[in-house]
């Protein structure tokens, strides 16, 4: 059973106790538009938590996206990085970003819940 | 996630063009633009609406521009004190791109100049100068020209391969127009001023519209089936790739007309006369080479590199800057313009360019990037 947690900057992180996947929210995509480049983490990067750690443009303009949480990055979607459209299509599940071990579980449990994120997402 | 989409939700600030309603109605995502709350794009998106004035035809609503006629048997001469342009051999029915210039031979602004008939002078201004010019113009007068304002006129293109057809069948007299020419015309039945131009690179119309009748002449173009709506998203990526200047980004006060790769716009006579704003500091670029030059930039991977980028010589010294800078629907691959140190201006040319701290390959090409398809 895995946790899926959200941040107030449209991530979302999915946990399956030992790894954490990062992607950006379907309310993300639909707000970039048309995604033409993504810049993703080397595998083996530190991330503190909040720091920008990837890069998505659409063809208006760049965004940076986040860590969630502080951790070492373990792999980049290569996938996403040769089709960055991937992320308008499927951007909660084949449009992730990365996967890292974080350095604290806790600290993704403490992230909002689905619930929580929607309302987040109402409130703007 | 973090964007600066400028959403326009309770923004009592921004004006409305004519067509905000049908914008709503058909789903545009508004943003605030030079004062004017705008569609950027609808839900097709910014590449399928780009595509779609590739392919078949786009109406865009181009509302927030300035419009104004200028009235008087001296309207010619008057303008031509303040642009480079040779306005008094500008034949009736004919339009003509030009500049007003800063006393410096910087650019106030790029506008279009159409002459309707003897006396009389059309003008279509950027919104973001448009204040600014008409105080301009109007001070720069002598006694019997009169410069009259139109606000209350919705400015709508009809931009791509198909919208000659659309015309044929709507407006029969429009679709004879030649590229640059103006003539009026009935479209449902609502006279307007249509002139065989746009800013797409595609061949295509611009339509000047009273305010009452816009969004029923829009929505009659918009029952055609070659023709979708198209935001100002699609219209940005679409100029850039016909190598086209924004003003505000690619020419400004601080550009010249020589170094932007306009000297084109400076009439014959013009040249000879050297009297207008600006004429020794465009004569000296011109005679001299200028100093610096708009080129067009192809990143050589897949990043694209935004306005406001470093560009970086062969030494490593920082050569230039990029103006305008995006993605190219129709190449599929990262497009920019900048302008960059005379000796790294030719074509081909190698250089970097710095996006968030790293040196990114990429080389010069030629403009404009996607050939124009002007009707000929």
């Amino acid at each position: 059973m895995s946790t899926l947690r959200f941040t107030k900057d449209h991530e979302w992180v999915r946990f399956d106790g030992t790894v954490a996947t990062i992607g950006i929210t379907e309310h993300a995509q639909t707000t970039l538009g048309d995604i033409v480049f993504v810049e993703l983490p080397e595998p083996g990067r530190d991330l503190a938590e909040g720091e920008a750690c990837a890069v998505v443009e659409s063809v208006k303009a760049a965004s940076d996206v986040y860590a969630p949480v502080a951790g070492r990055v373990t792999e980049a979607n290569a996938a996403l990085a040769e089709d960055p459209a991937l992320a308008n299509r499927s951007a909660e599940d084949e449009g992730w970003f990365f996967r890292m071990i974080p350095a604290d579980a806790k600290a993704i449990e403490a992230l909002m819940d689905a619930d929580d994120y929607a309302a987040h997402v109402a409130a703007l | 996630m973090t964007h600066d989409d400028a959403s326009t939700h309770g923004d009592a600030s921004l004006a409305a063009t004519p067509l905000d309603a049908l914008h709503r109605a058909l789903g545009a995502r508004m943003v605030g633009f030079a004062g004017y709350a705008m569609p950027v794009q609808y839900p097709a998106g910014i590449l399928a609406e780009h595509r779609q004035c590739r392919t078949a035809a786009a109406l865009f609503d181009v509302s927030h521009m300035g419009q104004a006629l200028l009235h008087g048997a001296a309207a010619d001469a008057a303008l031509e004190r303040l642009v480079p342009g040779d306005m008094l051999g500008l034949r009736p029915g004919r339009q003509r791109y030009t500049l007003l210039m800063h006393e410096a031979g910087g650019i106030l602004d790029d506008i279009m100049v159409s002459r309707l008939e003897a006396g009389r002078l059309f003008l279509v201004l950027n919104a973001s100068r448009k204040a600014a010019d008409l105080a301009q113009i109007g001070a720069a007068l002598p006694a019997g020209v009169r410069l009259e304002p139109l606000p209350d006129r919705a400015l709508l293109a009809v931009q791509g391969p198909a919208a000659a057809t659309v015309m044929a069948r709507l407006a029969p007299a429009a679709a004879a127009l030649g590229f640059m020419a103006v003539a009026e015309a009935s479209i449902a039945g609502t006279a307007c001023l249509v002139s065989r131009s746009g800013y797409t690179g595609e061949d295509g119309f611009e339509l000047s519209v009273p305010a009452e009748a816009a969004e029923r002449v829009a929505r009659t173009l918009l029952d055609q089936p070659e023709i979708a709506p198209a935001g100002l998203g699609a219209r940005d990526s679409l100029r850039l790739e016909a190598g086209l200047c924004l003003y505000g980004a690619d020419i400004d006060e601080t550009t010249n007309p020589v170094e932007a790769g306009l000297t084109w716009v400076l009439g014959k006579r013009r040249r000879v006369a050297w009297d207008f704003p600006g004429a020794p500091a465009v004569r000296a670029a011109l005679e001299d080479g200028p100093a610096r030059r708009r080129v067009g930039l192809r990143p050589d991977g897949r990043a694209p590199a935004r306005a406001g980028t470093a560009i970086i010589g062969r030494g490593g010294e920082t050569v230039g800057h990029v103006t305008s800078g995006g993605f190219s629907p129709t190449l599929n691959v990262p497009i920019a313009m900048g302008y960059v140190r005379a000796d790294h201006a030719a074509d081909g040319t190698t250089l970097a360019l710095r996006v968030r701290g790293a040196d990114l390959p990429a080389h010069v090409v030629p403009l404009p990037f996607v050939p124009h398809r002007y009707v000929r």
